[in-house]
């Protein structure tokens, strides 16, 4: 059973497709580093595999279940642009209530153990608002932790993060693989992704052009992925 | 072959209408009590139904369209409730313009007139609606749970006026008396095969806008991803 | 997790932060004040004139209340990104949905329960006396204000000139609703009990919460999953 097992997906805004029958298969215990240009569809598809939007066309399984189903979307980690926690609530609150919505067994305990990993424990009951930067986005990171989701579904979760939280997050995901679990997540930081990464798709203009184990030549030269697949368009660099 | 059928429609509704309104002003004489303005009654009701016609239309095509994110149920809905608007507010015209004669009045909350008003507010939250959203499937689930919302306000729009009405004793026009005399059914008949004919035809043009809007929309954002 | 429990978590947690900022308790309680001060100033009545236009009063101040707190639902969800984690999260639908319009009602109850003895003081009304059948009524008015307003609020979340938009759209629906309620409240002001000929509101409330209470729930996974 694969973890993310996603068939010619499709996805209409209007008359205008941002996914032209993309599909994506991922074992279970992968990390997919999810690369594209601007404007590629990679938002797009992960919205799908975090449950937030319908495919127009297309199945979409995650973890061998429905896409929208329950029992999918408590086993999920999601981590978009938005850092996802509520501003007038303390770290504590918001974890213990987002542990609640997963279902999670003891959600003061596993709020607890989430700051923790992060590092926030001491301030937990400070409201977000008063976070700086740096901590709110720890907080989002333990947030998307929480309840050690089977599959997690990141959408440039390096981007603009100051040095101690990246140095969390990379503990996180290598722990989280330790587990077993299953990463696939969209960068443009291709080196940082690169690092992590078992596996690379690359999507271009709504369709999946590659996908496949990460090679030693990718992980040297991150734009040769590009050069050798990607269709070359007016203003490209040249070969 | 879609102009022609637009054109077909158009010149057939509006050839027919010319001949309701020759019977309506020439054949048929004043009527005893309410003297020559009951004529317009010829178009007040019809107005009404075909405007009716056209809501459950936009409804059927919100609910296709919540189900099946086609897009064309989309412009499909919007287009009937566009033209349904327009036949609502004539009713609501020549209502108003009967009243006038008939009892010195311009409006009157009566069940029939306030309902027509509501209908017309309703959707025209729903035409107000869509040009303030971006995105074309957002924008089309929203005009879609609005047009069903609508629907079903309808039938309590209707109680709370009759509440209404028993409380604060309004005086009650009624716009029919009995039945129609035989020689009015014709022209009642056909003044409604007309106006729907001319409803439809409005509504394929209509549609017509849309396929290219949606056309353009979409060149657009492919423009932009490029 | 059950639904309800979903439900219960996300209710708590809107009152939690409203009852921590107070932002639109505060600018909800203030408007009813200040439109129940503006009106008596715009109305120079009789005792007797006054309560026969009592109960619209009260009803049209609540309906502004109302849309201030409706608006807010699902707009605090909207900074970092909240409603698409709730969106993601195992609750479904309909939980995320009714617990946020049970947290609207209980605020709604506030500031309707505080404005009533202000509203008694400036306009001397005698609300003490049939405070209970009130309080039914409110207690049904405000569920259709907050349900039908959420629903509103979930609709024109990502919309444009959204503080403008929803009252536009909410308040010819709400027009049943608030016909029935104002009745009644003006039939009570004026020392009617609610039963015989008034009871007909009652029915018009209920069915209007039943109905939309049920479309509201059936199509929210439509509108919360693009």
């Amino acid at each position: 059973m694969h973890a993310v097992a996603a068939d010619r997906v499709w996805k209409y805004f209007g008359d205008y497709p941002a996914l032209r029958g993309a599909s994506l298969e991922v074992a279970q215990g992968a990390c997919v580093a999810l690369i594209g240009r601007n404007g590629a569809g990679k938002t797009t598809l992960l919205r799908i595999l975090a449950s937030l939007s319908k495919p127009s066309k297309g199945d979409v399984k995650l973890l061998g279940l429905e896409a929208r189903s329950t029992e999918a979307r408590s086993r999920i980690g999601y981590l978009g642009h938005g850092i996802g926690v509520y501003d007038d609530l303390s770290a504590m609150e918001n974890l213990i209530l987002f542990a609640r919505l997963l279902g999670v067994e003891k959600p003061a305990e596993a709020a607890k153990s989430a700051l923790e990993r992060v590092d926030l424990w001491r301030v937990r009951d400070g409201l977000a608002r008063e976070y700086s930067r740096g901590m709110r986005q720890r907080l989002a990171i333990a947030r998307a932790f929480l309840g050690n989701p089977e599959l997690l579904v990141l959408d440039e979760p390096f981007t603009s993060l100051d040095d101690r939280a990246i140095g969390v997050l990379q503990q996180l995901l290598s722990g989280a693989r330790s587990r077993g679990a299953t990463i696939i997540m969209s960068t443009h930081q291709i080196r940082e992704a690169m690092e992590l990464a078992s596996d690379v798709a690359l999507l271009e203009r709504g369709k999946m052009i590659f996908a496949g184990p990460r090679t030693t030549e990718m992980m040297l030269d991150p734009g040769w992925l590009y050069r050798t697949y990607a269709e070359r368009r007016p203003g490209d660099a040249p070969a | 072959m879609r102009e022609k059928l637009i054109l077909t429609l158009g010149s057939l509704g509006t050839v027919l209408m010319l001949w309701v309104i020759y019977r309506v002003f020439l054949g048929l004489p004043a009527e005893i009590l309410q003297g020559d303005i009951y004529r317009i009654i010829f178009i007040h009701v019809p107005a009404a139904i075909t405007a009716y016609c056209l809501y459950g239309v936009a409804v059927i095509a919100s609910v296709g369209f919540l189900i099946k994110r086609n897009f064309v149920m989309d412009s499909l809905a919007v287009s009937c409730v566009e033209v349904a608007q327009v036949f609502t507010l004539v009713n609501l015209v020549t209502g108003s313009i009967w009243g006038r004669i008939i009892w010195g009045i311009w409006w009157t909350w009566d069940l029939r007139l306030t309902s027509q008003l509501m209908c017309f507010l309703l959707y025209l939250g729903y035409l107000l609606l869509r040009p303030a959203v971006s995105d074309p499937t957002q924008r089309g689930v929203m005009s879609a749970i609005l047009a069903i919302f609508a629907a079903a306000d309808i039938p309590l729009v209707v109680m709370a006026i009759r509440l209404k009405n028993v409380r604060t004793q309004h005086p009650q026009p009624v716009l029919e008396t009995g039945g129609l005399d035989p020689s009015f059914v014709a022209p009642f008949v056909v003044s409604m095969v007309a106006l729907m004919l001319i409803g439809t035809a409005l509504v394929l043009i209509r549609l017509q806008q849309e396929s290219t809007r949606r056309e353009i929309d979409s060149l657009r954002r492919e423009l932009h991803a490029v | 997790m059950s639904g309800f429990s979903a439900a219960i978590a996300i209710a708590s947690k809107d009152l939690r932060t409203e009852l921590r900022t107070k932002e639109s308790l505060n600018s909800a309680a203030s408007f009813a004040l200040v439109i129940l001060v503006l009106f008596s100033f715009a109305f120079d009545l009789g005792r007797d004139e006054f309560l026969a236009i009592s109960g619209g009063l009260l009803w049209l101040v609540y309906a502004f209340a109302g849309a201030l707190i409706v608006n807010r639902s699902f707009a605090r969800e909207l900074p970092n990104d909240c409603l698409d984690i709730l969106i993601a999260s195992p609750a479904p639908g309909w939980a995320i949905f009714l617990g946020k319009a049970f947290a609207s009602f209980l605020l709604l109850m506030i500031v309707e329960l505080i404005s009533l003895p202000v509203f008694g003081v400036f306009y001397n009304v005698p609300w003490v006396d049939s405070f209970f059948p009130l309080l039914l009524i409110m207690v049904l008015a405000t569920w259709g204000i907050t349900i039908a307003g959420s629903a509103f609020s979930a609709v024109t979340v990502n919309v444009r000139l959204r503080e403008l938009m929803l009252p536009v759209l909410l308040y010819p629906l709400l027009i049943p609703l608030l016909t029935a309620a104002m009745e009644m409240t003006t039939a009570l002001m004026n020392g009617e009990s609610l039963g015989g000929s008034n009871s007909g509101g009652l029915r018009i409330l209920t069915a209007f919460d039943a109905i939309f209470t049920a479309l509201a729930v059936y199509l929210i996974e439509y509108i919360l999953v693009l």
